[in-house]
């Protein structure tokens, strides 16, 4: 198709456009199904928030692990078993405090520690969220009913490399003595982007 | 390059879409596309900086309007096009209909040679580049004041990873910026960071080093 025949034709719809870019694969010899399989096996049973949510409780329960998990998260998480994709080197491992309230994005795409929190829910990945969050953070929580106290300082961190991040939330008090299995149950994935608290 | 995707601080944007539990996938289509650029990157077709460049490079209408699983469709199909797997002719046979892809790339670019080498604590300032290809530094920490507040190990440098430029792996600091710093009296404050490559960074003379 010429580039002038191109602007008069009708784009094709997405779904067929989809269609065919995996059915050109396949024709050279790609396993796409495989591929696919494998993958929605990944994201539907094993990078799931779960995981996250794991590494939280256990860092609520265990001061040595918390430590652990504060220096280098990518160690403290290999050793629950967690994997990481070879390009996520780095996880830093983000603490709220009374005084501190920690929040993640991504201005330029999606970036986000995948298989600890899952993929990212798609507001994360919207312009919406990606435009305003580092210039109006305040507005953007409370808007997505997280209003903070005044006092309490923000701190935005933007995903622009290959580091990744994830917020540690704060115990609820009410949860002090609860078993590890039973807290890993109340932490969600938006307390681990940091746009909620427990 | 200064486009359409690097939305950090743009305004006019309304409010953020929340739902507790939203989705990362609508369609059955999106789940199939996110796991064949996986297996792209897997079998080597292209890299991740590649890939995220690829989506850069949209048309800046397209990318606007495109849904999330729709830019990760483009660039997975613009790559294959330009790396010689499938043609855009069979794409458009097959989907009878027009298929876009992304615009072409500019040049790429190596490490820079006077990189700092820095530690957590160093005062920096993020240079003042204006680059044609792939780059990881968000357009409002140019020419910005920061400090680092951590350092990761070496990753490769993307603005030659995306190009099939050699160049050292290097490391990028996260640098803590105040929210005031980057737009004065214009903004909320908050602390941002962000993860910066070396060769984006000075040391920041304001304070006698």
């Amino acid at each position: 198709m010429s580039e002038t025949a191109r602007a008069v034709q009708a784009t094709a719809p997405v779904e067929r456009r989809a269609a065919a870019i995996e059915a050109a694969l396949e024709a050279q010899g790609w396993k796409a199904g495989e591929g696919i399989a494998e993958a929605t096996r990944k994201v539907e049973e094993e990078w799931l928030p779960a995981n996250g949510a794991r590494l939280v409780a256990k860092a609520w329960c265990d001061p040595d692990f918390k430590r652990r998990l504060l220096a280098d998260g990518r160690a403290a998480a290999l050793e629950l078993g967690f994997e990481f994709p070879r390009h996520h080197r780095h996880l830093v491992v983000l603490e709220n405090t009374p005084a501190v309230h920690n929040v993640i994005c991504c201005t330029l795409c999606s970036c986000t520690a995948f298989t600890i929190i899952g993929l990212p829910p798609d507001w994360y990945k919207d312009l919406e969220y990606r435009a305003r969050v580092v210039r109006e953070s305040r507005t953007v929580l409370k808007e997505m009913g997280l209003e903070l106290p005044p006092e309490v300082e923000i701190r935005v961190w933007d995903t622009t490399a290959d580091t990744r991040y994830v917020v540690l939330p704060m115990q609820p008090p009410g949860t002090i003595g609860w078993p590890e299995e039973r807290l890993a149950g109340i932490v969600t994935r938006d307390s681990m982007i940091g746009v909620a608290r427990l | 390059m200064d486009g359409i995707h690097d939305l950090g601080g743009r305004q006019g944007f309304g409010p953020v879409r929340h739902a507790p539990d939203a989705p990362a996938f609508h369609a059955a289509w999106e789940k199939r596309i996110n796991a064949l650029y996986g297996l792209a990157v897997r079998r080597g077709v292209f890299n991740m900086d590649e890939y995220r460049h690829a989506i850069e490079r949209m048309e800046p209408r397209h990318y606007l309007s495109a849904s999330y699983y729709e830019r990760t469709l483009t660039s997975l199909a613009t790559l294959c096009v330009e790396k010689g797997v499938v043609t855009r002719e069979e794409l458009e046979r097959r989907a009878e209909g027009a298929f876009p892809l992304a615009l072409p790339a500019a040049a790429g670019r190596t490490n820079l040679v006077t990189r700092p080498r820095l530690a957590v604590g160093d005062r920096v300032r993020v240079r003042d580049d204006h680059v044609p290809g792939h780059v990881r530094m968000p357009a409002y920490i140019r020419g910005k004041r920061g400090v680092v507040v951590g350092v990761s190990p070496a990753y490769p440098f993307p603005d030659a990873h995306a190009h099939g430029v050699a160049a050292e792996d290097e490391r990028t600091c996260d640098v803590r910026f105040s929210s005031i710093e980057l737009w004065p009296d214009a903004a909320e404050p908050a602390m941002v960071h962000a993860g910066v490559f070396e060769s984006y960074l000075e040391r920041d003379g304001s304070d006698g080093r």
